[in-house]
């Protein structure tokens, strides 16, 4: 096509047109602040610290949330570090206030998500242990591991002792629970 | 039916200074005067409190941040740069002693007093020896060099400070100055309580009137 350029046409660098230097008239004042459609502000470090209390608010709600459905687990860290106090916060301490809880919500996610599947594995094999106590033979399985509280455990074992075992007769025995903090008597 | 005029703890409204309240909308304190000081608690107070421990769970510890005002109180700490899981706000703190002693033990009349206004308001509670106040209270920021009595080294500037019209007496939610606290000596108790956003003017009324109810009982 005759109207296309050729590749060896085409220069190789873009050449940039030199640029006349500004010249202003010799009576030329910038225009004055009340004609100029601008609003100044004040650098808004109130608002960015109400933004951040709030950002702070609802997190604190989500970590009490996340502390609330984690119990009865126990060994999961759900303390955030503090600047000290009591004073009013700059935004960078705010923000690293904010970024710690943001951290520690991640992690107490990750920690829970994890914890809660390897329950949920236990609860099925509890399923089946119940089921089938002498395909699970001496297989023990307690209240802590299936995410829930108190004592109790599950544990396969053989009916009457010895002869069980020679017979093949097994059964889940639950236990009874905690121990008496005071004794029987 | 109007109730006895010493019964009626009308609670005063304090002062907070314009840094606090531009920063902190909703903060606020409020405070009331019982013509008593502390000493030991009678009968009657004491099994108030073992009816209160009878009736406070571990189940409610655990859940105690959820409830709306124990909420609020964290998120003021995390605000002014206190930890609440080291510095406990003050119902977590009894929830804890609670845990802790197997019971809400006995330790006089106004620290029984304060422990119920807590635990059934939620709301902090503090007291000072209402003769020892010069005007009314409310909440400031220590000046540079300030002091605090009973301390030798000046307090950092900036820190929040509850504080009467001449002089601080104590930190939010930390040490008082010494000669203020509500001792042997006392004949009148200035029971104060701290508000903050999404805490309700009525909860702060209830904390008050519960305290000094059973103050008086």
């Amino acid at each position: 096509m005759a109207e296309l350029l050729s590749g060896d046409e085409l220069p190789e660098v873009m050449v940039v047109p030199e640029e006349a230097p500004l010249e202003l008239p010799p009576d030329w004042q910038p225009p004055s602040v009340e004609h100029l459609e601008t609003e100044f502000v004040e650098n808004d470090d109130l608002g960015a610290r109400r933004d951040l209390r709030i950002q702070i608010a609802r997190m604190e709600g989500e970590l009490g949330e996340l502390f609330g459905s984690a119990f009865p687990r126990m060994g999961i860290e759900f303390g955030v570090a503090a600047p000290g106090g009591p004073r009013v916060l700059s935004v960078d301490e705010l923000e690293r206030v904010r970024d710690s809880l943001a951290a520690r919500l991640q992690d107490v996610r990750g920690e829970l998500h994890d914890r809660t599947q390897v329950e949920e594995c236990y609860r099925e094999r509890l399923e089946h242990l119940v089921a089938e106590p002498g395909a699970h033979r001496w297989v023990r399985i307690s209240n802590e591991d299936i995410g829930e509280p108190g004592c109790r455990h599950w544990h396969s074992r053989p009916r009457w002792g010895p002869l069980g075992l020679l017979l093949n007769w097994w059964r889940v025995k639950v236990s009874s629970g905690c121990p008496l903090a005071m004794g029987r008597g | 039916m109007a109730l006895p005029e010493e019964w009626e703890a009308a609670p005063e409204p304090g002062w907070v200074a314009p840094v606090l309240a531009e920063e902190f909308p909703g903060l606020g304190i409020a405070s009331t005067v019982v013509a008593c000081g502390s000493g030991r608690s009678p009968a009657a107070l004491r099994e108030r409190l073992r009816e209160l421990s009878n009736r406070f769970h571990g189940s409610h510890a655990v859940m105690l941040r959820q409830r709306p005002i124990p909420w609020a109180y964290r998120v003021f700490f995390r605000h002014i740069g206190l930890d609440p899981d080291q510095t406990r706000t003050p119902v977590e703190q009894v929830a804890l002693d609670r845990m802790h002693d197997g019971g809400f033990k006995s330790r006089g009349v106004l620290e029984d007093a304060i422990t119920i206004a807590t635990i059934e308001s939620g709301v902090a509670l503090t007291a000072f020896d209402a003769d020892m106040l010069q005007g009314r209270l409310g909440l400031r920021l220590l000046e540079p060099g300030e002091r605090f009595a009973g301390r030798r080294s000046a307090m950092p500037e900036g820190t929040i400070a509850i504080a009467d019209e001449s002089r601080s007496l104590a930190i939010l939610f930390g040490k008082m100055a010494e000669g203020v606290e509500v001792g042997r000596r006392t004949k009148r108790t200035a029971l104060v309580a701290i508000g903050l956003k999404g805490v309700p003017d009525i909860a702060l009324e209830e904390a008050l009137w519960l305290g000094a109810s059973a103050m008086r009982a």
